[in-house]
């Protein structure tokens, strides 16, 4: 395996709405993320871009995307229908063919075009669950009360990770949302989707991240400390939620285990759960002690750009490694409902 | 697609918004295993698919989630079952089969191994809970699809 590192990273402030096109909100992170590494176009190998159609309202807005990179002279690119950290995924690959050395990925979404919950309707099995039209909230909060029931979270617990998100996104000038909040405030509060608190939910938002990838003593010749991948690995549940686990989350501790998440401790974990309840799973899931630090940035539930909110967990993570905060740490990226998709990321320092 | 707005407007930075509705108009053909689920739904019947581990599938499985194998065995199960999980829809959206707040749940029907996802008219959060009975209410004009389950009723009983 050729090493590779992630050496910077950029974001966008994320908004609740913009009336910026795809493209602009685009141009000034891919410019920013260059300038972070002191990089130009022509150094990049590799472009790689994560988004979705049914966010933009269009079909293939991906290609207008490149618009925002400049396509001559010419450039090797690829898109995936998918959060951005998946296209790191697959740059990553790329870097493995030894093709190149260097990548830039990047995702962005803008969730205000529509009515997020029920966009994401879509995403369902079209035949049997679509044409009911059940919302994303409703079906995160289906998972939350099988979680609840069975004792494998309690709602104090859910208020507990709503409570350190939002108090870790005071400090996270990117954050959409954020608050001191009282347990007792946030146990009070009305339930959107039974038994769902509106705090307890993603806040949904529009963003862009950015991020360079680099291979070996290229990595290290364009930072002082590269968050080298020591291990990254996708695993995916049923489509079928009818047959998967409401408790637990096997796709996420295989992932994990691919990675090697248990071979030394843990100091920050960005993981994007966009639910409460959700968190809860994950880290069990993926065996973290209380000894590490989760979502220092506030997670989904300050922010949660559509089709970016994967690859920023990326890029926080690393942030972190990369400025000496952390030795390793884990960023994580799903989608899909009740977190089909596990993507785990192993980053450390050297 | 719908349920966006439809109202022009015009933002502080002075960006002129306007409405686009995309649909998505197409008829698809849903294959030979769906096809005998949703013609059985149009005659008030539920069938699921029988698993290599014996478990039975509905809605139904095409393929065997162990061995990949196609499913060809089928099931009659009941259209009575019990409630798994379930939240709360205070506000129905277009699509919706019923249009007064209502449940979301997983149900198990009896004689099945997998949960069905179906509205349940319940009138209030306070009358559901989770291992309740329910009962299909049929659709008055069925059409060969799943909402021909128009939602399930709460109903007293043990399971068939």
């Amino acid at each position: 395996m050729r090493e590779v590192a992630i050496i910077a990273s950029a974001q966008a402030d994320n908004t609740s709405t913009t009336t910026s096109t795809p493209v602009e909100m685009l141009i000034p992170v891919i410019q920013q993320v260059l300038a972070n590494a002191s990089m130009t176009k022509t150094d990049i190998g590799f472009w790689c871009h994560g988004s979705c159609d049914y966010m933009t309202g269009q079909p293939f807005s991906f290609v207008s995307a490149v618009d925002a990179l400049g396509a001559w002279p010419p450039i090797i690119e690829s898109h995936v229908e998918a959060d951005g950290a998946f296209a790191l995924y697959e740059a990553w690959m790329k870097i493995q063919t030894g093709e190149i050395d260097t990548a830039l990925v990047f995702g962005n979404g803008r969730s205000s075009s529509g009515d997020i919950n029920r966009i994401l309707t879509l995403q369902l099995d079209p035949y049997v669950v679509g044409p009911l039209w059940p919302d994303d909230r409703s079906i995160a909060a289906m998972q939350a009360r099988a979680c609840l029931e069975s004792g494998v979270v309690t709602e104090r617990a859910m208020a507990e990770v709503a409570q350190r998100s939002h108090r870790n996104a005071l400090t996270n000038p990117k954050a959409l949302r954020r608050g001191d909040h009282s347990i007792e405030a946030l146990m009070a509060a009305q339930l959107v989707a039974d038994p769902l608190r509106e705090l307890d939910c993603p806040a949904h938002a529009d963003g862009v991240t950015a991020v360079i990838i680099a291979a070996g003593d290229r990595a290290r010749s364009l930072a002082a400390r590269p968050a080298w991948i020591r291990g990254i690995d996708h695993r995916i549940e049923s489509q079928n939620l009818g047959n998967r686990s409401m408790t637990s989350l096997p796709s996420a501790a295989l992932a994990a285990h691919k990675a090697g998440v248990a071979n030394d401790k843990i100091d920050v974990a960005e993981l994007h759960a966009p639910y409460s309840h959700q968190e809860l799973l994950l880290t069990s899931a993926l065996g973290l002690s209380e000894s590490t630090t989760i979502n220092p940035s506030g997670g989904a539930l300050c922010a949660n750009p559509m089709m970016s909110a994967g690859l920023a967990r990326f890029a926080e993570a690393a942030t972190r490694v990369m400025n000496g905060t952390a030795d390793r740490a884990i960023g994580h990226a799903s989608s899909g409902p009740w977190m089909q998709q596990n993507l785990v990321c192993v980053l450390e320092g050297e | 697609m719908s349920g966006g707005t439809s109202e022009y407007s015009i933002a502080a930075d002075g960006s002129f918004t306007a409405p686009l509705e995309l649909s998505y108009p197409y008829k698809r053909t849903v294959g030979p295993i769906l096809s005998r689920f949703l013609t059985g739904l149009r005659d008030q019947r539920i069938e699921g698919t029988k698993g290599s581990d014996g478990r039975v599938h509905v809605p139904p499985a095409e393929f065997d989630p162990i061995t990949g194998d196609h499913l060809t065995e089928w099931v009659d199960v009941a259209s009575t079952g019990t409630i798994v999980t379930w939240s709360w829809q205070p506000a129905p959206v277009e699509g919706n089969t019923l249009q007064h707040p209502f449940a979301w749940a997983l149900i198990s029907l009896d004689g099945a191994d997998t949960n069905l996802l179906h509205a349940v008219d319940a009138g209030s959060a306070d009358a559901i809970k989770t291992g309740m009975r329910v009962t299909a209410r049929w659709a008055a004009e069925p059409s060969g699809s799943i909402t021909d389950i128009v939602c399930f009723d709460l109903t007293s009983g043990s399971p068939a």
